[in-house]
């Protein structure tokens, strides 16, 4: 029989410290939906994505039961509609934002990914026409995410493309200032972005990507929190032996579960991201994991070491679980979606500077920010410039979701509800970068992308 | 296919029966029994042999997770591949 301390600390897992499956994502390929005609284009997508995921929710409630798990979200993935969408009209774009809203509604879905643009060089028509309408697409959407990608290690970045979305991030902030901006939570800017990422808002099925397939994100701040309470005053030496393990059993739940949906479903199984994802619920933070590491507080100075340190062994011990690891695979240190970060943010321990700083090591960027809602176009171009040249120069993926909310300053919090959670506005730097994003053109790639 | 079935809470008479008879009832075989006390509350872990169930394995789960709330119990039936796959290479 099975070992019963093994038995006890499985349940222990998932019941005390909240270990979870944060996401089951089905990316499915839109390319046989292009149409020269808006309406035959939306009924081909609205189609073809009812039909390949119909099965999606009712075999996540299945594996949940079987192997009594909680599968948190299940989602859908898709191609970048700019790609599929080709020179329709702006409006177009809408309708289609819309038919995926439908899609994701019939299906019973909580995201749908894919209403995006890869533009890390240049823009086509279609990427233009898309970005232009997306503040009205997803104010007029309820589960439509929504990316851009303006950077890549390879390309450089398109400064033209950073000052369209300092635009457009404050036009969905404004759309939907009655909702907490909220528009702005479903939208990410992003350099390097991955092609198999299952987390939203940023997940689309890449070009590179089989016609459908699935893809698995797993959860556990609280795990390894508890882990490293458990492990007491031991050595860093120690400390990441017991990340590393921790992180491995939590990644075989995701394989188990990435396999068993990907066999039900009968779709292949993509990658397992291995991911620490906190949610606001208290026991679920990656701000607390670097406090147990014996930070004060989250943003102390040392903050930046301990999240290098818990981030490299998460893929240490993760890797070796999975047949295949891919998407974000880090820690997730989204402010508003993490009890520890909001606690650090509202007493100042935290600065949007050291998120900055800590996004160099950790796998996405600065995420979940609400800044005061006049904070001015220029000043958000200028963060997203300065997190994307991270992900640049360092060859990794780096993202941008702020929240400049409406009619907020800094004092005041914005909520969001559900895994979204709530934010304190945090302050930004005002002076001007006005001079420096209005020369528009492309930052060219770095001499270590020339690796051929 | 084999489920672990645990069952946690206060300590009264006939827990085992209750669970067992639950099982006998929908053609669980119950293969091993153990029990533990984990900070301060009864444990007791069953393992049976489902893959002649009756019902599918989600209203097995359901049902015992049920009996359980009745009686003030936490019972939970969970594939055992979960714990295969986390503490086994």
């Amino acid at each position: 029989m099975l070992n019963t301390s093994d038995i006890l600390e499985t349940i222990n897992m998932i019941r005390q410290e909240k270990l979870d499956i944060r996401t089951i994502t089905m990316g499915i390929s839109l390319f046989d939906c292009v149409s020269e005609d808006e309406n035959r284009l939306c009924d081909k997508i609205y189609d073809k994505i009812t039909k390949t995921a119909r099965d999606l929710v009712p075999v996540g409630e299945q594996i949940e039961k079987q192997y009594g798990i909680p599968i948190v979200n299940k989602r859908v993935s898709v191609t970048p509609i700019s790609l599929v969408g080709g020179d329709i009209s702006p409006e177009g774009y809408i309708k289609v934002a819309k038919t995926l809203d439908r899609a994701a509604a019939e299906l019973g879905i909580n995201f749908i990914g894919g209403f995006s643009a890869l533009v890390h060089k240049g823009a086509t028509k279609g990427a233009k026409n898309l970005i232009s309408v997306i503040p009205e697409a997803l104010a007029e959407t309820n589960m439509v995410c929504s990316s851009v990608n303006v950077a890549s290690t390879k390309a450089g970045i398109n400064m033209d493309a950073v000052a369209e979305m300092g635009r457009v991030i404050k036009r969905a902030a404004y759309l939907t200032r009655d909702n907490s901006s909220m528009a702005c939570a479903k939208l990410v800017v992003f350099a390097n972005v991955p092609e198999d990422n299952p987390f939203m808002a940023g997940a689309f099925h890449g070009v590179g990507e089989p016609e459908c397939v699935i893809n698995v994100g797993v959860s556990g701040p609280g795990v390894v929190s508890s882990a490293i309470k458990r492990a007491g005053d031991c050595d860093l030496s120690a400390l990441a032996e017991v990340i590393k393990r921790t992180a491995f059993k939590i990644t075989r739940v995701g394989q188990l579960v990435a396999g068993e949906a990907a066999k039900r479903l009968g779709v292949p199984f993509g990658i397992v991201d291995l991911s620490l994802a906190p949610t606001p619920a208290i026991g679920d933070s990656v701000a607390h994991i670097l406090e147990e590491m014996g930070l004060e507080r989250c943003g102390a100075h040392g903050t930046t070491a301990c999240l290098a340190m818990l981030n490299d062994a998460v893929k240490k011990g993760g890797v070796m679980a999975s047949s295949h690891v891919g998407g974000l695979s880090g820690a997730f240190i989204p402010v508003s979606e993490d009890a520890g970060m909001i606690a650090a943010a509202e007493c100042g321990a935290l600065t949007l500077e050291k998120l900055e700083a800590m996004t160099a090591v950790c796998s996405v960027g600065l995420d979940m920010i609400a800044i005061p809602g006049d904070t001015s176009e220029d000043v958000i171009c200028g963060i997203i410039a300065d997190e994307i040249s991270i992900g640049v120069v360092n060859t990794k993926t780096t993202a941008v979701r702020l929240i400049p909310a409406y009619g907020k300053n800094v004092g005041d919090s914005v909520s969001f509800g559900g895994l979204l959670g709530y934010a304190p506005i945090m302050p930004v730097n005002g002076y001007s970068p006005a001079r420096f994003i209005s020369r528009g053109g492309r930052v060219p790639a770095p001499i270590h992308s020339l690796k051929n | 296919m084999k489920a672990v079935i645990t069952v946690t809470g206060k300590d009264s008479v006939g827990i085992i029966a209750l669970v067992s008879s639950e099982c006998a009832v929908y053609d669980a075989n119950i293969l091993e029994i153990s029990q533990s006390v984990l900070s301060e509350y009864f444990a007791m872990i069953m393992l049976a042999d489902v893959s002649r169930l009756k019902i599918p394995f989600g209203d097995f789960a359901d049902k015992l997770n049920k009996l359980g709330a009745e009686r003030g119990l936490d019972i939970h039936v969970m594939h055992e591949d979960i714990f295969n796959s986390m503490h086994r290479i």
